[in-house]
């Protein structure tokens, strides 16, 4: 795993082209499944091109992996599903645009859970994408193929995003560095909706100053998303190794039943970690967390149902034999979506159906505020919270994809962070068994500059980031 | 708790063809989501609003300033049926 | 006292497009598409791919608040968009962007004429939406192996005017067509020229049985046959001992009917909800605003014209009834008699505009000024008049030499006068009669006048000389 100061430096004394190639051939060697689409003509003729022309931007030359769900021109974007396998965007998405401006270099497009509806990168319809750390092991979900590029060192950095955890669930089971931002920091124009009141891009790096530097680069306003904020803000400037003063709030209900003892242990030791290098804790109550699963997925299937309706097989994607247009859009969308997608769609669809809608959707928007509020209250006393990213680390594949509830269950700490549209960030923090752990750091709105500190002095202070699992 | 005709119907609404295995297969999954999220109707929301975006965000324009099209060749790339520039869809009835 | 004797009840949704827009409502495409290729002004956006999100178009909300006080409606100061779920192979997001609760306007009415003196229409609600792209069928919809879609017109702004259900019969209802239109293009957001412009969807029902909703109407003409159709359409099935279904049908345009569409697609439940990609709009002190900016709408200037140019109640309702038409007679009324302007524009010009299926636009105003300004000074006769209008329409020139080439200008009293004294040498029999009683005798001496000067007398001096030399 290298950085991106690391590889500058290399791409100073070396070629960029060199680098890309290097990654290229691991990812062509790896037994993961971190990506669909590897995009090795277009990310060498790229790299070239900078080492000839030179570039100026802050990424110049550096290799980045892209979760499969974000829009690149002429790059195949299949969101791991059948239904869009060898659809080719004619347009990138506004964070693509960043990048490629910053000099970076699509490497290629990263597995995922089908549509981002998942939390193991199980139910791609590419198969499953390995733990570096246990193969036998899911890298967790939904990005699970940029956590695991990164931790495998396929790509020293990648973009993922999190709906419900999608970015901190795979960062946590992959022992990588991942963020969620403020609803609305980043421009979700190319973002292939899953649910969109909910959903955020977010970077994955193997170090919290990685994060940040791609961060800097693809947040921002961007007229084109009507949900994107207009402030300025230079994340990088905020690493500082210095928690002095600052108050931790530790919400009990992320430490609930369910919770693995290590897990747990592992957080709180590095809760005492920070608060050794000056900062203060204090227990914090959020009474609303128990509803906030039920919520979340009520919310997010209503949005998907209605998301997922253009996928017809007319503009794109695939088309089954025709019949009269009602039963051939039925046809294509059974024989292109997957079993977790169309059982989403269907409880989305009966949850805003008539007589059923007050029921489930607007009875999940109204708890929606009273999560909101039990932030609000916490953040008037505390600059950041700390819990566990996940309950437990990283499960076997195929253990839990057979029980949706249990899978449910899985993201019962960080659904709450997208229902209240706060920042939150994923650091490991520890090891189980030989499985990295990670706590998530949660800010206020717009105060990623706290999450990022207190996440770069946990690092500074400590080597969980710099262990790699074997052969990355 | 979701019937098999129920289910036909959402199908339906969703225009997802449902095989009668697929029917078997999915009641029980869909029915344990709904036994779940029972757990909504604990919660006390009475006067409490519903958040439908999380940003009070209001107010959001562009002006009236055309931009680029994509060419038609690009509109028609990625459609699996075409004809005349038109993209071709099945018969409505 | 109109009696319905049908218990015909119409109401109607009008999609009225604002063409006159740059840009579609929700991205930056041009709306000029009328005369390119199909798909070739479309962005992700109005193409519905994947990842693409709506902005909404400023100048589509003002016109949206524009169309609402123009009818009289109240003005919300927070508005939204909702998704309608719904499948059509024209909608290719699989949901159109509409509004549902919280409409932008609501509760107004305009008047019409009505089958028995004024009749005002309630205007439930005008809300703002995105306009489907366009389906093409070989032959008709039902026969149709196929369908072909062109999306430059989805995302066009549109604006679906609801009303009350308050006709009576289908002239109403093209009554009620003809002045909304009207208002809307007094707005300056609208060319109804263009086609696709405007498009009906009518409910209708009768003897208080269940309304059929018949879509697919794109002219008040259309609307008229379809209504009148499907009246006989329910009366049969009346007669027959049935009973009218709630249904949706399509008007075939071609054939005149309508067709059911009864299908499984009936069972719609839209699933409403607010649009999580846009933001509500807080609009306050909008419509206040642009009310100071409204032009004069049809009414008032009616009212105007009569009080400003002294002109007939039923003239002034004519000229106003179109925009175009409007500005026309007082261009030419600024430089001429505005009365006779009146007569000359709405009783010849329009007839023969009509006759040609023309507008108002084929006519230059400063011929019109120049004909009445000939007439008012009497160098030419009202047939001449006339005959300066169809010649101008049929093969261009001017006035003045149309004048000169045909020779119209009204030829001089002594030469009347001589030619009256020979046609009465030259008819003894027709005077005799004249004589003896017969009044319709002088007819033929004054059309023997008009031969011998070609028709440049003016008949009625002509009528005058004869008189006073048989008297
Ligand atoms: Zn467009």
């Amino acid at each position: 795993m290298a950085t991106i100061n690391e590889l500058r430096e290399r791409i100073h004394a070396d070629s960029s082209e060199e680098i890309v190639a290097e990654y290229l051939e691991k990812i062509e060697k790896s037994k993961l499944n971190a990506f669909i689409t590897v995009s090795k003509e277009s990310a060498l003729l790229q790299a070239r091109e900078i080492d000839s022309k030179g570039h100026e931007g802050p990424l110049a030359g550096i290799p980045i992996a892209i979760k499969d769900n974000i829009s690149t021109k002429g790059i195949q974007t299949t969101c791991a599903s059948k239904i869009l396998t060898g659809y080719v965007p004619p347009y990138d998405a506004h964070v693509i645009e960043k990048l490629k401006a910053a000099g970076a270099i699509i490497i290629g497009k990263t597995n995922m859970d089908e549509f981002a509806m998942g939390s193991s990168t199980e139910t791609s319809f590419y198969g499953p994408t390995l733990n570096p750390w246990d193969t036998k092991r899911v890298p967790g979900g939904s990005s699970g193929g940029s956590a695991a590029a990164v931790a495998g060192g396929e790509a020293p950095v990648s973009l993922g995003s999190d709906t419900g955890g999608s970015v901190r669930c795979p960062a946590s089971f992959c022992g990588v560095v991942g963020l969620k931002p403020t609803y609305g920091v980043i421009s979700r124009y190319g973002l292939i909706s899953y649910a969109n009141s909910l959903e955020q891009i977010g970077p994955f790096g193997s170090c919290v100053r990685d994060v940040a530097t791609i961060f800097d680069v693809i947040a921002g306003h961007d007229p084109r998303d009507s949900t994107s904020v207009n402030r300025e803000a230079n994340y990088s400037s905020a690493l500082k190794n210095d928690v002095k003063g600052m108050k931790i709030g530790i919400p009990q209900e992320y430490f609930g039943e369910g919770t693995d003892k290590n897990v747990e242990r592992s957080v709180r030791d590095a809760i005492n970690t920070l608060e050794g290098l000056g900062a203060t804790t204090i227990d914090i109550k959020m009474p609303n967390t128990k509803y906030a699963l039920s919520a979340y997925y009520v919310i997010a299937m209503s949005e998907a149902s209605s998301n997922l309706a253009r996928f017809d097989g007319m503009r794109y994607g695939l088309r089954t034999e025709d019949s009269d247009w009602h039963t051939t859009f039925s046809q294509v969308r059974a024989a292109g979506f997957g079993d977790e997608v169309k059982r989403r769609i269907l409880l989305g669809t009966y949850a805003l159906s008539a007589g059923y809608h007050d029921k489930y959707y607007l009875k999940a928007l109204k708890i929606r505020t009273l999560i909101k509020q039990d932030f609000e209250r916490a953040f008037a006393d505390v600059d950041v919270l700390i819990a566990p990213t996940m309950p437990y680390p990283a499960f076997k594949i195929g253990e839990k994809i057979d029980d949706p509830i249990s899978l449910f269950l899985s993201d019962v700490d960080t659904v709450p962070v997208n229902l209240a549209g706060v920042p939150s960030i994923s650091v490991p923090c520890g090891f189980t068994n030989g499985l990295p752990i990670g706590m998530q750091i949660i800010g206020k709105h717009f105060d990623e500059a706290s999450i990022l500190r207190a996440a770069f002095a946990f690092e500074e202070n400590t080597d969980f980031h710099t262990r790699q699992p074997e052969g990355s | 708790m979701i019937g098999k005709k129920d289910l036909e119907h959402i199908g339906w609404l969703a225009r997802i063809e449902l095989s009668d295995e697929d029917k078997e297969k999915y009641t029980p999954k869909l029915n344990s989501v709904l036994d779940y999220f029972s757990e909504l109707d604990k919660a006390e929301t009475e006067g409490v609003e519903p958040t439908y975006h999380v940003l009070p965000m209001s107010n959001v324009f562009r002006e009236d300033v055309p931009t680029a099209s994509l060419s038609q060749e690009e509109a028609l790339s990625n459609a699996p049926k075409n004809q005349h520039g038109f993209i071709k869809a099945p018969r409505m009835m | 006292m109109y009696e319905n004797p049908d218990g015909v009840m119409i109401g109607l949704e009008v999609h009225v497009q604002l063409n006159k827009l740059k840009t579609k409502v929700f991205c930056g495409c041009s709306t000029d598409y009328h005369n390119d290729p199909p798909n070739s002004h479309v962005c992700p956006v109005c193409l519905g791919l994947p990842g693409s999100l709506p902005v909404i178009n400023r100048k589509a909300v003002e016109a949206a608040i524009k169309i609402g006080l123009a009818l009289n409606c109240k003005v919300e100061e927070h508005t939204q968009f909702y998704r309608k779920n719904y499948y059509y192979p024209d909608l290719p997001k699989g949901f159109q962007i509409t509004q549902y609760d919280f409409p932008i306007s609501s509760g107004g009415y305009i008047t019409i004429e009505g089958e028995d003196g004024e009749l005002k229409v309630g205007i439930t609600r005008a809300h703002m939406e995105e306009d489907p792209g366009r389906l093409v069928h070989e032959g008709t919809i039902d026969k149709s192996k196929y369908t072909l879609i062109d999306y430059n017109r989805s995302g066009m702004a549109l604006i679906e005017i609801v009303s009350d259900p308050d006709m009576r019969s289908p002239k109403e209802a093209r009554r009620y067509l003809d002045k909304l239109r009207n208002i809307v293009e007094y707005l300056d957001i609208f060319d109804g020229d263009l086609e696709g412009a405007l498009r009906v969807d009518a409910n209708i029902s009768i003897m208080g049985g269940q309304r059929a909703e018949i879509k697919n109407i794109s002219s008040h003409k259309g609307a008229e046959r379809a209504l009148l159709f499907e009246i006989v359409r329910q009366k049969n099935v009346l007669r027959r001992g049935g009973v009218v279904v709630q249904e949706t049908r399509h008007f075939d345009e071609a054939r005149e009917i309508t067709i059911s569409m009864r299908s499984k697609e009936e069972a719609h439940d839209y699933r409403y909800f607010p649009e999580p990609d846009l933001v509500p709009l807080k609009i306050s002190g909008w419509a206040p605003a642009i009310k100071a900016t409204l032009p004069e709408l049809p009414d008032a200037r009616r009212m105007r014209f009569v009080e400003q140019y002294g002109i007939t109640d039923d003239h002034a309702k004519a000229l106003t009834s179109e925009l175009k038409l409007a500005i026309f007679y007082e261009d030419v009324a600024k430089k001429a008699d505005p009365k006779m302007a009146a007569v000359w524009v709405c009783d010849v010009l329009k007839g023969e505009l009509n006759y040609r299926d023309l507008t108002v636009d084929a006519f230059k105003k400063e011929n019109m000024q120049k004909i009445i300004e000939l007439l008012a000074s009497k160098k030419i006769t009202e047939d001449g008049a006339v005959d300066i209008i169809r010649t101008l329409l049929d093969k261009g020139g001017s006035p003045d030499e149309i004048v000169k080439e045909k020779g119209l200008l009204k030829v001089e009293g002594d030469i009347v006068a001589t030619a009256a004294e020979e046609a009465i040498k030259e008819n003894q029999q027709a005077v005799a009669d004249f004589r003896a009683g017969k009044e319709k005798a002088l007819n033929s001496l004054v059309g023997a006048v008009m031969k011998k000067t070609k028709g440049r007398a003016d008949a009625r001096t002509a009528r005058e000389m004869l008189l006073e030399k048989l008297g």
